[in-house]
């Protein structure tokens, strides 16, 4: 029962560290994984739904019959809140953290809070996708479009950020107050996202201004937002969570999903090996796992690895060139986007666009 | 360590050349790799530092006025630039202009003793790790603002490193090839150096024992020296065994007469019966007798000469004491105590370098060949004339026959001792005396009424005082 009171013990000291946030900071779900009478237990907080990676954990402990796994589902501001805090003070928290606010990973090395882990495994990821051996990209997921596929007729579907910006120029535009996005204020990816965007083209401006002109409306949440598509509250949705909203459609044939041929962010959830990890050689070897043959394909599987950047395979015909990926590399250009003026600048300009949110 | 210094006089000239090569490089590495690795840092240090200095600026640059607040956007492009270190943290902090944090870590200071530093670098930490920071200011004099907003960029020190020990790397594989080829090079310069040693060596052990011919000189400058010092003892060693071998053939022959006469005198004596004849052959047995030893004596002092000539050492010899030596041993009044002899010496020295003794015996014979021969009265003397100096005999006599005198001139050119008289054998001892000390033995005749036996030398240079 330590456990469970150390871990009330964190979440009242996070909340505390929060304040008012305004969002849902704690922990939002707890799964156990392998024997209970395990002799090692491994703490795994991740930003992914339980529902999403936990098949990819289940094949870790398969193999491994000494080992439990204690899954925490968090929010990604959350996440980086308590790890910063734990590292901080020198208190031991989880022994991973897999998190898709990839800024925020990025800001938790720079402040010497992860621990340094190389094997051959690791050596072979791309320079992208490490920074400094403390940090790995182990997922590779597409922002993308999704539509509703009822509602939205086959001419107007916006295959780029060109086609958005054209469909939402008319003063009479039927997909008026029918975008949705994340609300990059709430979500620490849709942040990422949205920042991702303004490096990347000069597109976003007008984006943002012909958003906030259609009244487009800025939420939480991949699965709110996938949700109200395929009800029809909204038309389209913009820079949604690529596994997602592939994960949905095999269930829900009602979306469509585009990857914007101009260019298509490519997220890879970090994953890091805090400093004060009390089993850092276990979590080392998840990490191996994660990046073996066996780990990639279970990715694969949970579509966390996506299969719609595999060129040959695609959605419904479609292909996407690779020049037009845009990997959000893992490197400390990144802090920008953390950086606390900055942000602040950036969401003022937010607000200006979407007022009243 | 005395041990060591006796081992290394006696080890092999190979070993003392891989023995200094091998202190040369190691020296030589060390002195490189220090210095190209205060160069390697130095260079990462100023390339780096430039990269620290662009981003603050360029940080520096976008922070603008807002309400009467700074605020920033922060430049990506700085944070693009920070990461040409891939592997380096990166900290920054800017700080307003009442000193409060506008953004950034918090944990990083300026150093104490450069609080108000606007402007440059300086060395701290990073979350415990060495850290290098760049700072830089921008002024504001705004109507809602007016102050320093200071920019501080810092990184940890990973890729300078990286960077110092490459270069250090690179500079040791340079060093190494460098040490490679000296070794190769030194290998075969030993060896050719030692080759005419060898060679020499070979040359000597294959001689034949009796063989004193001088060594081939077609040696190099550095050789040349051992083999002219050589050629020199062998030569003088072959001078010597001449000597010999003349001395004995020639004292073999010389002494055979008057024995084989003193004995027919000897035998003479005992056949005879009358009382008178006996004391007069008694008679001629002590004069024999006494010639012998006289011929005896000169043999001897001619080995010494001869001896003296190559071995003993020259000396700075005033030739005026050797005159008085000679004159105040007084042999010549017991030889001949009815000849006058006089002295004719000056005033100044007349110095040469050779030997004492030697000059004694070539004057001695030389005084007794004239009194032999010569008339009354004899001079002795040394003078000076010019670069020349002289020691001499005169005699008041006519000398010797013309013929006679070439003759003797002419064996003397051949310079070789042969089977002589007593008094061709002084005239050989003087002439040899000569030689030996670069001088010659100078015969002859003035005005017909006397006859000069002189030996000249180049005078010795005046003493440096």
């Amino acid at each position: 029962m330590t456990g469970s009171s150390n871990f009330l013990r964190v979440l009242l000291a996070c909340l505390l560290a929060l304040g008012v946030a305004g969002q849902s900071s704690a922990q939002e779900m707890i799964k156990m994984y392998g024997p209970e009478n395990a002799n090692q237990t491994l703490i795994l907080r991740s930003t992914t739904d339980i529902s999403v990676f936990g098949p990819v954990v289940d094949d870790f402990v398969r193999t491994r019959p000494g080992v439990n796994l204690r899954y925490e589902q968090w929010g990604s501001n959350g996440l980086y809140q308590l790890t910063r805090k734990e590292c901080r003070e020198g208190q031991p928290g989880a022994d991973i953290v897999i998190s898709s606010g990839v800024h925020q990973m990025v800001q938790l090395v720079n402040d010497a809070c992860a621990r340094s882990y190389q094997s051959r495994l690791t050596e072979r990821l791309p320079q992208a996708l490490k920074w400094r051996d403390e940090l790995f990209g182990i997922t590779r997921e597409p922002a993308v479009i999704v539509y509703n596929r009822d509602l939205v007729p086959a001419v107007d579907i916006p295959k780029t950020r060109f086609d958005l910006l054209d469909l939402l120029r008319p003063a009479d535009t039927p997909y008026a107050g029918k975008v949705a996005t994340y609300d990059i204020e709430q979500s620490g990816l849709g942040y990422l996202f949205a920042f991702a965007d303004a490096q990347e083209a000069s597109t976003f401006g007008a984006l943002q201004e012909s958003l906030g002109r259609s009244q487009a409306i800025a939420t939480c949440c991949s699965a709110d937002i996938i949700q109200g598509v395929a009800e029809g509250q909204y038309l389209i949705a913009y820079n949604v969570l690529g596994s997602y909203a592939q994960g949905f459609q095999q269930r829900d044939d009602r979306i469509g999903i585009v990857l914007p041929s101009d260019y298509t962010l490519v997220l890879s959830r970090a994953l890091l090996i805090p400093k004060q990890a009390e089993n850092p050689g276990l979590a080392a070897e998840f990490l191996d796992f994660l990046l073996s043959p066996g780990g990639t394909l279970a990715l694969r599987t949970a579509l966390l690895i996506s299969p719609m950047l595999d060129s040959e395979e695609g959605n419904e015909g479609e292909v996407l060139n690779s020049t037009a990926r845009r990997p959000i590399g893992l490197s400390p250009a990144l802090m920008v986007a953390l950086d606390a003026l900055t942000r602040e600048t950036f969401l003022r300009r937010w607000r200006t666009t979407f007022p009243g949110q | 360590m005395s041990e060591f210094v006796r081992r290394l006089a006696t080890s092999s000239l190979t070993a003392r050349v891989a023995l200094g090569i091998a202190l040369l490089l190691i020296i030589g590495g060390v002195f490189v790799s220090i210095a190209a690795f205060a160069y390697g840092r130095e260079a990462a240090r100023s390339a780096y530092d430039r990269l620290l200095l662009g981003a603050a600026n360029d940080i520096a640059s976008a922070v603008t006025v807002l309400d009467g607040r700074p605020t920033i956007e922060l430049p990506v492009s700085a944070f693009e630039l920070l990461a040409l270190a891939p592997d380096d943290r990166i900290g920054y902090r800017i700080i307003g202009p009442e000193g409060a944090t506008l953004t950034g870590y918090d944990e990083i200071s300026l150093p104490d003793s450069r609080q108000s530093l606007s402007e440059g670098f300086f060395d701290g930490t990073f979350f415990d790790e060495p850290a290098r920071y760049a700072v830089v200011s921008r002024r504001f004099a705004e109507r809602t603002l007016n102050g320093t907003v200071r920019v501080i960029v810092g990184q940890t020190l990973n890729a300078r490193e990286d960077m110092a020990y490459d270069i250090t790397r690179k500079a040791l594989y340079v060093l190494a090839a460098t040490g490679l080829a000296m070794a190769l090079l030194a290998a075969v310069v030993v060896r050719s150096v030692l080759r005419p040693l060898e060679n020499i060596a070979g040359g000597l052990s294959a001689r034949d024992p009796h063989d004193l011919t001088p060594l081939d000189t077609e040696v190099p400058k550095e050789t040349e020296v051992m083999i002219s010092a050589l050629n020199g003892f062998m030569a003088r060693l072959d001078r010597q065994m001449n000597s010999m071998r003349h001395l004995i053939s020639d004292t073999a022959h010389q002494l055979r007469t008057p024995v084989a006469a003193l004995r027919a005198q000897a035998d003479l004596f005992s056949d005879e019966m009358d009382i008178s004849r006996k004391e007069r052959i008694v008679e001629r047995i002590q004069t024999r007798s006494a010639s012998l030893g006289r011929l005896l004596d000169q043999m001897l002092s001619q080995a010494l000469v001869i001896h003296r000539g190559d071995s003993a050492r020259r000396e700075r010899v005033d030739l005026r004491d050797i005159v008085l030596d000679v004159f105040e041993e007084g042999d010549h009044a017991v030889l001949k105590p009815e000849m006058e002899v006089l002295i004719d010496i000056g005033e100044s020295p007349v110095e040469v370098m050779a030997d004492v003794p030697s000059l004694t015996e070539a004057l001695k014979n030389l005084l007794s060949n004239a009194l032999k021969y010569g008339r009354s009265p004899v001079r002795i003397g040394a003078s000076l004339d010019g670069e020349k100096v002289a020691i001499w005999v005169e005699d008041s006599g006519p000398g010797p026959e013309d013929e006679v005198l070439t003759a003797l001139g002419a064996r003397f050119n051949q310079a070789k001792l042969s089977r002589q008289s007593s008094a061709g054998l002084g005239l050989a001892i003087a002439h040899s005396v000569a030689v030996s000390f670069g001088g010659r033995l100078l015969l002859e005749k003035k005005d017909g009424k006397r006859f000069r036996a002189a030996l000249v030398f180049a005078a010795a240079l005046e003493k440096k005082t």
